[in-house]
């Protein structure tokens, strides 16, 4: 569904992605993981169109989206969500993810009705907050909800756009045990759905959710396997994983 | 609703009080308040609503009052061909201005949006054809085909009832899918994109949108007072636009109105009305009415920093 192509990425001399080869299979979850400043999230930019890919090229359903600017990339069904949480602060809930509803679903440069007059949009926001845990928060403003509620937006954010694959970006950034559990617990649901790449650190979660994991070092692949074969795959424990995964 | 409708009942018996009293100037005068505030109102979109701080609005302003001015020395003074002209080319230099400003950001932005309006006001101050520095007088306002708006009543009206509908498409259009676009871009930019909307293309829009209600106003400008000056297109303008959107309330519907009132209201009463103790202290102050502007706007954007508007809506709430 998602194939990497010899992508690489150079800030000055600095290399963040070097040479990176990768195939996210249609119905996976896909971890990646790796210590830090491995090229993560350099790697999620280059997918999402933030940044620009000069070496290499990304494949999307078949498509070079290589050189495809973000908003259209999304479009063709390629979402993501950020490690540092992005959302509409001064919004509610479901404004939050009515206005994510309406970027795929009709034009915008409609300049008269009143988009409160456009039920469908709230409805489906509705389905989506539920989807999320956030039902019963629907109308609080986003900036005061609990930092656990606020990642789940972000996550809703992405899965609004009803994306084919979704890019993760550490989903459980700075959460507490129960917190991690519910974010694990939501992608369990939506995995059925949609495709998905998911960088995180918590390893337990990573193990435990995805059906292959590749592993970033200094911005290369250094393996890529299923769980259990990563898992005893020397190179990584020696590069990255050392003891934590020997107990 | 309710109060919109009172402010237009009040608006429209005004010139009807000031026949009576016999005072018309002042009718006049607010007729060119009206005026401002359709331009501040098309500024306070892209800069309060759009969160795009342009500081070349004047060049829309003054372009739309020269296609007027212009068309109307040529011979061609019908309202229905020079006013959609004015509209027109003032929402084609906004196209140009912003496919190009809105590859910047933040200082760069407003550095370039004002640059390439002092560009353009250079480029008419040295078109000695249509007057150049001493600026370009009208044979008399733009014709209707029926009637007239020599008169200064029915002139008053006519811009009356543009403002009205400004007001009301601006605030249908901020209450729109465009609009929440908009608001969405100026929140967060970069999450708008990541949802997948077009940034770019949005916010080009909105400045055209802008760019060219500002020709329109341009338009109305120049029949004012059937001349057309430079000066309209000057950076000096468009600082006043801006000034009067801040006073007013940046992103509020009435802003735009409101600061052009207080801010011509000021300059006119400090020119006019001779303050007796202030003239003992300092004899030529009114020479000075900058200055003395400059220290009321001073008091009060410290005692309403979100604009006059603002003001409005706290007391409301309260």
């Amino acid at each position: 569904m998602l194939e990497l192509r010899a992508v690489s990425k150079r800030y000055g001399g600095v290399v963040a992605t070097d040479d990176v080869t990768l195939d996210v299979v249609r119905g996976e979850v896909h971890g990646l993981i790796g210590p830090n400043g491995a090229g993560k999230t350099t790697l999620i930019g280059q997918i999402s169109g933030v940044l620009p890919t000069e070496i290499g090229r990304i494949i999307f359903n078949g498509t070079d989206i290589t050189h495809l600017p973000a908003h259209a990339r999304v479009a063709a069904g390629l979402a993501r969500s950020y490690q540092i949480t992005s959302i509409f602060r001064r919004y509610s809930v479901l404004e939050n993810l009515a206005f994510a509803v309406q970027a795929r679903s009709g034009s915008s440069f409609r300049f008269w009705r009143p988009v409160t007059a456009e039920r469908t949009l709230f409805d489906e926001a509705r389905v989506i907050a539920a989807d999320i845990g956030l039902a019963e928060r629907e109308n609080a403003v986003a900036a005061t909800l609990a930092h656990g509620e606020q990642r789940a937006l972000e996550v809703g954010l992405a899965l609004a756009t009803r994306p084919q694959l979704v890019l993760l970006d550490e989903p459980m950034a700075g959460m507490g045990p129960a917190e991690s559990r519910a974010m694990l617990a939501l992608i369990q649901r939506i995995r059925s759905r949609v495709t998905v790449l998911l960088v995180e650190h918590d390893m337990d979660a990573v193990f435990r959710l995805a059906d292959r994991i590749s592993v970033l070092v200094n911005g290369r692949v250094v393996a890529s396997g299923v769980p259990a074969a990563i898992r005893n795959d020397p190179a990584v424990r020696q590069a990255y994983l050392g003891e934590e995964l020997a107990a | 609703m309710i109060r919109a409708i009172a402010v237009f009942i009040v608006l429209a018996i005004f010139p009807l009080a000031m026949q009576a009293m016999d005072t018309m100037f002042y009718v006049s005068l607010a007729s060119r308040i009206l005026i401002y505030a359709i331009a501040a109102t098309s500024l306070n979109l892209v800069l309060g609503y759009g969160g795009m701080v342009s500081f070349g609005h004047a060049a829309f302003f003054g372009a739309g009052a020269f296609v007027v001015g212009i068309m109307a020395v040529e011979g061609v003074r019908s309202v229905w061909i020079a006013w959609p002209a004015a509209v027109a080319v003032a929402g084609l230099a906004a196209f140009i201005i912003g496919a190009l400003s809105l590859r910047t950001r933040g200082v760069y932005f407003i550095m370039i949006t004002l640059a390439f309006a002092q560009m353009i006001y250079y480029i008419f101050v040295s078109l000695k054809a249509y007057g150049g520095d001493d600026g370009l007088s009208m044979p008399g306002r733009s014709t209707l085909g029926f009637g007239t708006l020599g008169n200064d009543l029915v002139w008053y009206y006519s811009v009356l009832a543009i403002l009205a509908a400004v007001l009301y498409g601006l605030h249908r259009l901020v209450h729109s899918r465009f609009g929440r676009v908009i608001a969405a871009i100026r929140e967060n930019e970069a999450r708008a994109e990541a949802i997948g909307f077009p940034v770019y293309r949005y916010k080009l829009t909105c400045f055209v949108i802008a760019g060219a209600v500002g020709g329109l106003a341009g338009a109305l400008i120049a029949n004012q007072s059937s001349y057309v000056s430079p000066s309209l297109l000057h950076w000096i303008q468009s600082g006043t636009l801006m000034i009067m959107v801040i006073l007013g309330g940046v992103g509020t519907l009435w802003g735009g109105m409101i600061g052009a009132a207080v801010l011509l209201g000021l300059e006119h009463l400090i020119a006019d009305y001779r303050i007796g103790w202030l003239a003992a202290l300092a004899p030529n102050y009114q020479d000075h009415g900058a200055l003395a502007v400059g220290i009321v706007l001073l008091a009060i954007v410290m005692l309403a920093p979100e604009g006059l508007a603002g003001l409005f809506a706290r007391t409301k709430e309260k």
